[in-house]
């Protein structure tokens, strides 16, 4: 059980915090020999795998890295294309590290003010009147917990479906955020949230709330 | 200093002498800072909006209070529930307006004027203006835009503190999804 990651969204729509708690974005390293057997494409500026899962490695991942060299997009650190380095026989063997590609800054961005606004459709397209939108996303790999405070500022918490005392551990981040964000004098309101005592108050929340669960 | 006993088990709470001298050494700077009165109060009324804008999110963390419906729950809340939290006073709700989107707070024991006397010459100034801009800044991000005014001061002579309250609209651009 675990909580993966805290997003906190303001009234606006904006990305004011993101916190990675637990990763599950594992790494595989492969020794490769010529030729590969994996088909691999360009996709939204990533070498991706489009054919030919084997062992842990699925349709979807990127190529991480080369012989140690990490991937910039679809080239290497040192400039080189990755798909004409892995079409060169003289290459191989070759090390080809793959995984998920981690989310960068700007499309967390833009995944939270996509969510705003689908919490937003989901109040409108509500029959009842008054609803209170998206309170949780289920999947069957992780669920999406959300919490509107009245002022409209958006608590959100990716967990493992088992976890259990979300509600109240995002009540808990409430605090935090009034406490050692709101009342440091320093910090403008919703704007990101860069204080460092907020950020070890979060950790504790979310260790605290993970091990109430694991306890149970 | 014998009602300090009481409250030493809570963390959160300080000592109320600290905060009145505090405040009071704030009220005496800006009155040697500004020359009259109306930039004092006008100062003041800024900086208590600022704390308001902040104080609602903690209010709202710590306190288990929904949404009010009608501003006489809102009148309810702010004297029961926030003014008792911060200042530890419950002031009296009363002289409704006939519509009900006006009402007074009736405060007897004001914290934050307890060792004061104003000196000759300041009529104009509202000691307690923070109280003004902090209510205005809470209830503004709740949506509400209100007036706040101290039409009675105990400072000037009248027998009680009284701060006005009078609703002037909901910010419909300002609701948060759900709530329209």
């Amino acid at each position: 059980m675990a909580v993966l990651s805290v997003y906190i969204i303001n009234k606006a729509g904006g990305l004011i915090y993101q916190y990675d708690h637990n990763s599950s974005r594992p790494e595989i390293e492969k020794t490769f020999g010529y030729p590969l057997e994996v088909v691999l494409k360009v996709h939204d500026d990533k070498v991706v795998v489009a054919f030919g899962e084997r062992d842990a490695i699925k349709v979807g991942h990127t190529v991480l890295g080369i012989n140690g060299i990490q991937a910039e997009g679809r080239f290497l650190r040192d400039g080189r294309d990755i798909l004409e380095v892995l079409a060169a026989e003289e290459n191989y063997p070759i090390n080809i590290k793959f995984g998920r590609p981690k989310l960068t800054t700007n499309e967390k961005i833009m995944l939270a003010s996509m969510f705003h606004s689908l919490y937003t459709i989901s109040c409108q397209l509500s029959p009842e009147p008054r609803s209170s939108g998206i309170e949780m996303l289920e999947t069957d790999t992780f669920k999406l917990h959300c919490f509107q405070s009245m002022t409209g500022i958006k608590f959100i918490a990716l967990t493992d479906p088992r976890q259990v005392g979300v509600d109240q551990l995002l009540k808990k981040l409430y605090e935090v955020y009034s406490d050692y964000a709101l009342k440091n004098p320093f910090y403008s309101l919703d704007m990101p949230i860069r204080c460092e005592l907020f950020e070890t108050n979060l950790q504790v929340c979310i260790e605290q709330s993970e091990r109430a669960a694991t306890g149970m | 200093m014998s009602r300090q006993s009481n409250r030493a088990g809570d963390p959160r709470k300080v000592n109320g002498e600290l905060f009145t001298l505090t405040y009071g050494a704030l009220v005496a700077q800006l009155v040697k800072d500004y020359e009259n009165d109306e930039d004092v109060n006008r100062q003041l009324e800024k900086m208590g909006y600022n704390m308001g804008i902040r104080l609602i999110e903690d209010f709202l963390a710590r306190s288990n209070v929904g949404r009010c419906h009608d501003f006489r729950e809102t009148a309810d809340v702010i004297s029961k529930a926030g003014f008792k939290m911060y200042l530890g006073i419950t002031p009296v709700v009363s002289n409704w307006s006939p519509a009900g989107d006006e009402f007074s707070l009736l405060i007897e024991n004001n914290p934050l004027t307890e060792f004061v006397e104003l000196p000759e010459g300041h009529n104009a100034l509202n000691y307690s203006n923070i109280l003004c801009g902090a209510l205005k800044g809470c209830l503004e991000m709740v949506q509400m835009d209100v007036d706040v005014r101290i039409v009675q001061d105990q400072l000037k002579g009248d027998s009680i503190t009284e701060i006005r309250l009078k609703f002037i609209k909901r910010l419909e651009d300002a609701l948060p999804a759900g709530e329209d």
